[in-house]
């Protein structure tokens, strides 16, 4: 957006735009005359840079004034508190401070720090996109400026529609061929897996076909085949799946089975098992037990599974283009509770574990939540509270490692191994998956030692 | 959780052998895979005995369903199969009928079967015996009561009924808030 001879005038404007971005601040009522909405509440800085935006194409004479006047004036933040704010400015702001942001020594302004363009940015990205101003903060931290703005973007469209082939029942090859003859438009996913099918269009209710019915195939958001993926569960186990309703993964689960061994599927929610039990039969799992328990009551109900899936409740920032609600309804309090809930879970699923198991001893954690709080935080505890687990590679092919560290917060190494996925990288639901394995008593103590 | 009773056992294996007639020795004996039916509820549950013996570890009001639900006890005492027993009774399904492409939606929109929508059907079929209604492709898709036999269904002109809907896999759909719990 710089004009080559930006270096020359680079002094001359910075002495230049001083006074011009007062005499516009001052002079607000002749700037509104010129300005084609004539907003108000909007003074000089904002309409210039709106006026910027319609020509930066060819006309970029003031370029660096708009640059460094980016943010308000303290009077113009006061300004707007009585009339609705104008997303059109913000959405220029944003982009405007995303361009200082790249190279701020170069295009900050004397005297605003790097924070007041954070502050103004996250603003106009709660206005835009219609967050709380706390979850758009507590979003925003998680990214670098840009990639947090394709995060929001990619918040607002919504994802594949994806189905997964229940491979108990029918093969992928003869699913896809049933679907396009009712004049399905699909491909596989990916490579990553075998059983899922993505859905462009279609020309019935993808919801109620016949093969539907009978239980050929589940809709399933790709993301959620993921958890299951890295669990990996083996004929003959026992597994338990503590959050299971609707049943996507848990059906997922007795597929991989076979149809061997035994799956406990519970869900705390009553009336949600409803539409677990109905997948399960209509999927046709056979190997399934079906309970509504608080999932804090195992492994007092039962314990020495081989394997635990714990798709923990959560604050669902990953999901926000299925369900739009979370952008206004979570709030500080939430990310306090749904984390000690989070934690509560993940011991109980660490403990339900038989470590003697021939085969198994793994526990996966996923949340379709993309915060820290709910995600590394949850594991670096289960790590400190239960020293018999440690992690291990999630065995899936792709995604962003966790972090290590975070603001200022120190997590354990290994939490490198778990992995994260986001709208904007993957085309998938904000995710994030990770594997336990529970040692063995007698490892255990050989590992004891040798940490010591 | 617990087995049936004698009276019990009787009423649903009266029940199931007007749709697969001797073959209900084949649900009892798996050699390999020992399966039981369970009481839990009012609803009869198809189980091998493995998950059956862990399931004992939950507690009777948090049980929600464990294997296969067969079907459930009326508050008269009589048995009602359900449609998710259709995997069984589709396995060891004595007399069949298949369905044309075209009568599928109907029929899985809870109507009974046509003449004009079989493709065919099973020969010597009597009046009023259980059927396992598929697609062509060999999709279990319902089970139903025959109203004529297989001799005077050949008779009947396009727009008679051959058998009388009993259960279908649309009910996953309409039925989904009563058929499970």
């Amino acid at each position: 957006m710089f004009s080559d001879d930006e270096g020359d005038e680079d002094m001359l404007d910075a002495a230049n735009q001083q006074g011009l971005a007062k005499a516009f601040t001052d002079d607000s009522e002749g700037e509104e005359v010129l300005e084609a909405e004539g907003e108000a509440d909007e003074f000089g800085v904002d309409s210039d840079g709106e006026f910027e935006q319609g020509e930066e194409e060819d006309v970029e004479i003031n370029v660096d004034s708009t640059v460094t006047n980016v943010l308000p004036s303290g009077q113009e933040v006061e300004a707007p508190s009585n009339v609705p704010p104008d997303i059109h400015i913000s959405r220029t702001r944003i982009q405007e401070i995303l361009n200082v942001l790249d190279d701020f020594s170069k295009y900050g302004e004397a005297g605003r720090s790097r924070s007041d363009y954070v502050a103004q940015l996250i603003a106009d990205i709660a206005n835009y996109y219609g967050y709380t101003e706390f979850l758009a903060g507590k979003l925003f931290e998680l990214f670098s400026p840009r990639e947090a703005i394709d995060f929001f973007e990619a918040n607002e469209v919504p994802r594949p529609v994806t189905i997964r082939t229940n491979t108990l029942k029918t093969r992928r090859r003869n699913l896809a061929q049933a679907l396009v003859n009712r004049g399905v438009n699909l491909k596989p996913i990916g490579n990553w897996t075998k059983v899922g099918l993505q859905i462009f269009d279609s020309q019935v209710p993808i919801g109620a076909t016949p093969e539907y019915l009978a239980g050929h195939y589940i809709i399933q958001a790709a993301s959620s085949f993921l958890p299951v993926i890295a669990l990996a569960p083996q004929e003959k186990e026992r597994v338990l799946d503590m959050a299971a309703a609707p049943g996507g993964k848990t059906t997922y689960i007795s597929a991989l089975m076979k149809n061997t061994g035994c799956v406990f599927a519970n869900d705390a929610n009553k009336a949600r098992t409803k539409s677990l039990i109905a997948n399960i039969h209509r999927l046709g799992c056979t190997n399934t037990v079906v309970c509504n328990y608080d999932a804090k009551e195992f492994p007092r109900v039962i314990g020495g599974f081989d394997r635990v899936l714990l798709d923990a409740p959560c604050s669902g920032t990953g999901v926000i283009a299925k369900d739009p609600s979370v952008k206004t309804s979570r709030n500080e309090k939430d990310f306090i509770d749904l984390p000690f809930l989070q934690k509560q879970l993940i011991l109980a699923a660490i403990d339900s574990i038989d470590a003697n198991s021939k085969t198994g001893g793994y526990i996966v954690y996923s949340t379709c939540s993309v915060t820290v709080d709910e995600n590394e935080a949850v594991v670096d505890y289960a790590l400190r509270k239960r020293p018999d687990v440690k992690l291990v590679e999630t065995g899936l092919e792709f995604g962003v490692p966790g972090y290590t560290s975070f603001r200022g917060r120190e997590f354990n190494h290994k939490l490198s191994l778990t992995r994260r996925y986001y709208p904007h990288t993957y085309n998938v639901d904000g995710f994030f998956v990770a594997k336990f394995k529970k040692m063995k008593a007698k490892e255990q103590k050989v590992n004891g030692t040798s940490t010591v | 959780m617990r087995p049936l009773t004698e009276d019990e056992t009787k009423t649903m294996f009266e029940k199931l052998a007007n749709y697969i007639g001797r073959n209900i020795t084949h649900l009892i004996n798996r050699p390999d895979d020992p399966h039981c039916f369970r009481l839990q509820k009012d609803r009869v549950y198809y189980v091998s005995e493995n998950v059956m013996r862990y399931a004992t570890s939950v507690g009777r009001v948090e049980l929600m369903s464990l294997g296969l639900c067969i079907g459930k006890f009326t508050k008269t005492g009589k048995f009602r199969l359900h449609i998710t027993s259709l995997e069984i009774l589709a396995q060891y399904a004595r007399y069949k009928i298949w369905i044309k492409p075209n009568g599928e939606m109907s029929y899985l929109y809870g109507n009974n079967v046509l003449k004009a929508h079989v493709g065919k059907m099973s020969d010597d079929i009597p009046e009023h015996s259980g059927v396992i209604v598929f697609a062509m492709n060999d999709i279990p898709m319902g089970f139903g009561v025959t109203a004529k036999s297989t001799a005077d269904a050949r008779r009947l002109d396009p727009t008679g009924i051959v058998a009388f809907r009993q259960g279908d896999i649309g009910e996953y759909l309409r039925e989904e808030d009563t058929l499970f719990t």
